[in-house]
């Protein structure tokens, strides 16, 4: 009896390692089916490649995060893609639009070579199909206000529960005119978005062949197999949670200039472990922190560090008395290095900002970067921001004050958090600056609700152009979130808007941004993100896209 | 037997809806939507949202709408990542969670037996010293410490095995032996006490001077005594391994699932909070019913039938 029970044990040991080794056994067969394929076609270009995150959304109209975006951005293809200095060029377009009405209305030609990946071709109704598609409430996808970006005509009506226009997607401005025919209307003039074709080239503007996603149903984009692809490479493979494969597009009209043949791109969400395989040569390139820079700075074929367009500022609440403060608010921007902060502590690339609107983001009508009028603002030092700290604490008959800055709870935030403390106690005297950390989305409460003095925040551009910085802080904005206000600023915003004189408008724009900085000290900012990377020295033209999906692979190559 | 089974079965559905109920109320308390860039969100951008998933009904309404669909084995879709059915995502994760959970509970339970009934048997000598030392390293030091050791040392530098990754049987090796350390430790510390415990008892001398050899006085009186309290720790540490451990998957890039159960809540993804969380109470109470039963197995005089259970 009792040497059955233990039988009974020991056969539950066996069934259980048969089950294991056989698992195992089945995963060995795909590992060595891929080295041999590796090692036979010996010309075969291979990436391998890395992302933080499983893809959440493998529907281009859905993609609201990085990873969704920069697959997108190279599985599919819309009217225009953007090249390697960000600008937009033709694509699943074949020409540039017919502009009718004044501009009001683009006639878009459609190349008649570009397929879905099953032979289909992809034809005017898939683009109607699809906007239509991104602007529905069943569909909700967040970034369908990119329609209203373009000024798509009624987007925005559609988009507004309380309008009676809500939802009726079919009154959306896109019009098939025949098989390879568009036509796009627009609210307003398109000579006022001088940025209009560089959002085209977003996802969310990209077709869906409707027959298939009909077919797929609730299926849709799931897995691999449930989506077609009109892009440069096509998504061959998908383990969920464990990465990707993603191989050059046999049907794509384009695939001549593809150079790469295949891109592995494992999830790996731990920075040593990124390291360690760079190091024993199974991961081409991977984004590293301050505390590996050091390490591989001096190794200049594979060190680079890259800027972003994402600023990060400190915002002053002007509901607290003293921050409602002109002297105060201009005290506490001079009042702390920030040269010391992206060059000791973020040591990554990025740059000290003195500005709003970041540098090498968007050129001009006279081809002039934004930053080159404007330049650096309120770059003063300690002694200049003491006699402003004097003057404000004189102006509000206190002689002390004590103010609360709100924070990420990330390790390298609250580093950040902690040097600015320091040197703003150091540097006015009579302040008193605590620290508190939040997670991310009981800060945004807080910053919502205004509850808070300082607070570290951030802002990443939704489209190419500086006014999706600059309208961050007109009066009652639901981005503004500190009670700033200002009647010139706002006004120079709303004029900017609809001005059709690219030059004025671009001036007003400039305007807005020295008075948001330089007369009211609205915001501190602190740095414009940079990242630094370490790659391979065999993989060639990389570029970083400031907007839409990070990379352009077809254009990369492996030498 | 088949009474208390079904007795326990009854309690746990209990349990269960206690701990869904429990769950649900409390992560409605938890600030912010379940929505990626709510920064950047508008208004009616949030109303629109809200109304596709339910999210503008009151919360009473959106419990047994819940309860509801749960009942009719609906645990919903995923916020998070499109609308991915939140069960298939489970059972797409549970895979590799499971299997290196398995590995690391065999490993560290053969080794951690067999460190402590050594230690126990030579109480007090080197064995003895050697093994309550592992003991108190395995339980003082995080797992993370030795997967980034092994990592290095192992992977990168010696290049015996792969750093990192899923494809097959020698990536498990690593990641398996991090994670078994704990149990090891855990394992071999309660066996030796609970060995030097028995080995002191009446009926050990009893048997001794019946004149029944060593090896059958260790075996069948000894082990078999001091293996209740181990199993008793075992199942619970068993399921925590299993159900995916977060850091040890995020090292060596394991698909498992430890990352869910972090990210949901971190995300506000609210049907894969409640998913994972029921899902582990299962595993869970199963574990500790299985574990009530192999109490009478080892040891006839618990008797699981009569008596409270």
């Amino acid at each position: 009896m009792k040497k059955s029970k233990w039988s009974l044990l020991l056969t539950i040991v066996l069934v259980l390692s048969v089950f294991l080794s056989a698992c195992s056994g089945k995963k060995e067969e795909k590992a060595s089916g891929d080295s041999s394929s590796k090692g036979g076609g010996s010309k075969e270009k291979v990436l391998n490649l890395m992302e933080t995150s499983e893809i959440p959304y493998l529907d281009n109209i859905m993609a609201d995060d990085q990873v969704s975006l920069n697959l997108a951005n190279n599985v599919y293809e819309g009217l225009y893609t953007l090249n390697d200095k960000d600008e937009p060029v033709l694509s699943g377009a074949a020409e540039e639009p017919e502009e009718k009405d004044g501009g009001k209305t683009w006639v878009f030609k459609l190349r008649d070579d570009a397929v879905w990946s099953n032979g289909d071709p992809v034809t005017a109704n898939d683009y109607v199909f699809a906007w239509r598609k991104a602007v529905s409430k069943d569909t909700a996808t967040q970034y369908s206000f990119i329609y209203q970006v373009a000024g798509i005509l009624n987007a925005d009506k559609i988009l507004n529960p309380e309008d009676p226009m809500y939802n009726k997607t079919d009154k959306l401005g896109i019009k098939a005119i025949d098989d390879h025919t568009i036509e796009v209307k627009f609210a307003g003039p398109t000579s006022a978005k001088p940025y209009l074709k560089a959002v085209l080239s977003f996802p969310t503007f990209y077709p869906q062949p409707e027959k298939f996603v009909k077919e797929q149903g609730k299926q849709y984009a799931l897995e691999a197999d449930k989506a077609l692809y009109n892009g440069p490479f096509a998504l061959t493979k998908w383990e969920h949670e464990k990465g990707w494969v993603l191989e050059k597009n046999d049907k794509y009209w384009d695939k001549k200039n593809v150079k790469v043949d295949k891109i592995n791109v494992n999830i790996l969400k731990d920075e040593a472990t990124r390291i360690n395989l760079f190091e024993t040569g199974k991961l081409d390139r991977t984004t590293i922190s301050a505390e590996y820079v050091d390490q591989y700075k001096d190794k200049k074929d594979v060190f680079s560090t890259v800027p972003e367009s994402s600023v990060f500022f400190l915002r002053m609440n002007q509901k607290n008395k003293a921050l409602a403060n002109n002297n105060i608010r201009h005290a506490i921007d001079m009042g702390w290095d920030k040269k010391q902060l992206t060059d000791v502590l973020l040591n990554n690339g990025s740059v000290p900002a003195y500005f709003l609107v970041p540098s090498k983001f968007v050129n001009g009508p006279d081809g002039a970067d934004f930053r080159e009028k404007n330049g650096d603002m309120n770059k003063g030092d300690a002694k200049k921001a003491k006699e402003y700290w004097e003057k404000g604490l004189k102006e509000l008959g206190v002689k002390k004050v004590s103010l609360t800055l709100l924070n990420y709870d990330t390790d390298t935030a609250q580093k950040d958090a902690q040097f600015i403390k320091n040197q703003l106690e150091k540097n006015l005297p009579g302040l008193s600056l605590k620290i508190k950390a939040q997670p991310f989305k009981q800060k945004l409460k807080l910053e919502e609700n205004l509850d808070y003095d300082i607070s570290y925040a951030g802002w990443g551009p939704d489209y190419p152009d500086p006014m999706t910085f600059v309208d961050m802080f007109v009066t009652g904005g639901s981005h503004n979130e500190m009670n700033y206000s200002n009647k010139k600023y706002d006004e120079l915003i709303k004029k900017a808007s609809s001005e059709t004189d690219l030059k004025k408008r671009w001036e007003m724009m400039q305007q807005a941004e020295k008075i948001l900085i330089q007369d009211d000290a609205a915001i501190s900012p602190m740095y414009q993100r940079g990242y630094a990377f370490i790659t391979k020295s065999n993989i060639k033209n990389i570029h970083n896209h400031s907007f839409g999906g990070d990379y352009s692979y077809r254009d990369w190559d492996v030498k | 037997m088949a009474r208390f089974v079904l007795k326990r079965l009854l309690y746990m559905l209990i349990t269960l809806f206690i701990i869904t109920s429990f769950t649900f109320f409390l992560m409605k308390l938890l600030p912010g939507s379940p929505f990626n860039n709510e920064e950047k969100l508008t208004d009616q951008q949030k109303f629109i949202l809200n109304e596709k998933y339910g999210l503008n009904d009151p919360v009473p309404v959106q419990y047994f709408n819940y309860m509801g669909n749960l009942v009719k084995g609906d645990m919903g879709v995923s916020f998070q990542y499109d609308n991915r059915p939140v069960s298939t995502m489970i059972a797409e994760r549970i895979g590799p969670s499971a299997v290196l959970g398995v590995e690391a509970t065999i490993i560290g339970t053969i080794i951690g037996l067999i460190l402590g009934i050594a230690a126990a048997l030579k109480h007090n000598t080197s064995i003895d010293y050697l093994s309550s030392l592992i003991a108190v390293l395995g339980i003082s030091i995080p797992s993370f410490v030795f997967a980034g050791v092994l990592q290095y040392y192992v992977g990168v530098k010696l290049e015996w095995l792969p750093v990192a990754l899923w494809d097959g049987p020698k990536y498990h090796v690593l990641p398996a032996l991090s994670l078994s350390v704990f149990v090891i430790a855990t394992v071999a510390r309660f066996m030796r006490t609970e060995m030097l415990e028995v080995l002191g008892q009446d009926y050990i001398t009893t048997a001794k001077s019946k004149g029944l050899s060593n090896l059958v006085v260790i075996w069948k009186h000894t082990i078999r005594n001091a293996l209740i309290p181990v199993v008793t720790i075992l199942g619970p540490l068993a399921i925590n391994l299993i159900t995916g451990t977060l850091i040890i998957e995020k090292i060596f890039a394991v698909p498992g699932l430890g990352f869910q159960f972090v990210s949901s809540i971190t995300l506000n993804d609210y049907p894969v909070i409640m998913a994972t969380t029921i899902f582990y109470s299962v595993c869970f109470i199963i574990v500790i019913l299985i574990v009530d039963i192999l109490y009478g197995v080892i040891d006839p005089r618990i008797r699981v039938a009569g008596g409270k259970g």
